[in-house]
C-alpha cells in the first residue's frame, strides 16, 4: 500500500521558485503559461494491514504536522491500495 | 545567571553564540545537544543560526521534533527567555513558539551582508538597553527570512507591541528598497504574546566585535543580561 502527499504553497503565498522557473521556461519558448507553482511530492510505502481509511487518517495527520506548514502550504493525500 | 547555547546537527553560530556571552557578557554558558532534555539550570536559551537536518523538509522543520524543543517549549511557559536567531527564529516559528513563518526570499538569493533594522520597541527584555528608533547594523545570511503570516496574526503583532525590530535604512528610513527579503512590513524581529520568546533573521552575535565590522549586536545581550540580572 502506498500513500501520495502533494504539498503546495497556499494561493497568494510568493512562490518566487516558480516564477523563476516560469521564466526559464518562457525562455525556452513555451508560450501560453499562466502560472507555475513549484510543491513538494512525497510517496510513503504502508504496511498493508493498514485499512484505506486508517492510511488516509494516518498520512493525513503526518502531512497536517510534518509535512506541511499550515501558514504557508495546503496538502492532498491520495491512497493506493 | 547561567546561558545556553542549543546545539542541532548543522548549527553553525553556536560558537559564536557561545563567545559572546562568555567573553562579551561575561557570563556562564553551556553547549546544550539537542537530546538533552534537561534545562533547569538556565536562565536564558539561545536558538542559533545554521542549517539544523540541513534545512531538510523546510527550514526548522525538522529542528522541532528534536527531543530539546519540548523541552524548551516548556523552559518558555515558564516565563523564561528564549532568543532564536535565523535558524533559531524559523525553528520556533515552526514549533509554534512564535506565530508565522519564515519563506524563501522574494528574489530567490541567500543573502549574506550586512543591512540596518530600526528598534521599534525598546522596553522588552531583549532590548531594554537600547534606543527606541535606533539603528542598528548587523549581518544577515539566509535564504528564507522572508516573514510572513495572516492578516489577523499581523493586526495582533501590531497592537501588541511586538514587531521588535524592522530592517531600513542607514538613516532609520523603513523603506521596501532597504527590505531585503520581501519580509511583511519590514519585520526583521518579534516577539511571542508573552514577551519572552524573541525571534531574530539578522545575527546580533556575529556583530559584536568592531573587527567583525559591527559592535551593534552588543546591545541585544547586553539587555538580555541586564533583565536577567534584575530578576535574580
Amino acid at each position: 500500500m502506498k500513500a501520495k502527499v502533494y504539498v503546495n504553497l497556499k494561493p497568494g503565498v510568493l512562490d518566487p521558485q516558480g516564477k523563476a522557473i516560469q521564466h526559464s521556461v518562457e525562455l525556452l519558448g513555451f508560450s501560453g503559461i499562466s502560472d507555475i507553482r513549484q510543491g513538494k511530492y512525497f510517496e510513503i510505502g504502508l504496511d498493508s494491514a493498514f485499512g484505506e481509511a486508517a492510511a488516509r487518517e494516518s498520512v493525513s495527520r503526518m502531512a497536517r504536522e510534518v509535512l506541511s506548514n499550515p501558514i504557508t502550504e495546503d496538502f492532498s493525500v491520495e491512497i493506493e491500495a | 545567571m547561567k546561558f545556553g547555547v542549543i546545539v542541532f546537527p548543522g548549527s553553525n553560530c553556536d560558537h559564536d553564540a557561545y563567545h559572546v556571552i562568555s567573553k562579551h557578557v561575561g557570563q556562564p554558558v553551556d553547549f546544550i545537544w539537542h537530546r538533552d532534555t534537561s534545562l533547569s539550570s538556565y536562565d536564558a536559551v539561545i536558538i542559533p543560526g545554521g542549517f539544523s537536518y540541513g534545512d531538510y523538509l523546510r527550514a526548522g522543520a525538522l529542528a522541532r521534533f528534536s527531543p530539546v524543543m519540548n523541552s524548551v517549549k516548556k523552559f518558555a511557559q515558564s516565563g523564561r527567555f528564549v532568543l532564536g536567531i535565523c535558524n533559531g527564529f524559523q525553528i520556533l516559528c515552526e514549533a509554534g513558539l512564535l506565530p508565522g513563518a519564515l519563506i524563501r526570499n522574494r528574489d530567490l538569493h541567500f543573502i549574506c551582508e550586512h543591512i540596518f533594522v530600526r528598534v521599534e520597541i525598546a522596553d522588552t527584555a531583549f532590548t531594554n538597553e537600547l534606543e527606541r528608533g535606533s539603528v542598528l547594523r548587523l549581518p544577515i545570511a539566509h535564504a528564507e527570512g522572508n516573514y510572513i503570516c495572516d492578516d489577523d496574526t499581523f493586526a495582533a503583532l501590531k497592537r501588541e507591541d511586538r514587531i521588535i525590530v524592522r530592517y531600513c535604512d542607514k538613516d532609520g528610513g523603513v523603506t521596501d528598497v532597504a527590505n531585503p527579503n520581501g519580509s511583511r512590513d519590514n519585520i526583521a524581529g518579534i516577539c511571542n504574546h508573552e514577551r519572552n520568546v524573541l525571534g531574530l533573521m539578522p545575527h546580533p552575535e556575529r556583530a559584536c566585535e568592531d573587527l567583525l565590522g559591527s559592535s551593534d549586536g552588543r546591545g541585544i545581550f547586553r539587555s538580555l543580561a541586564a533583565t536577567l540580572a534584575a530578576v535574580a
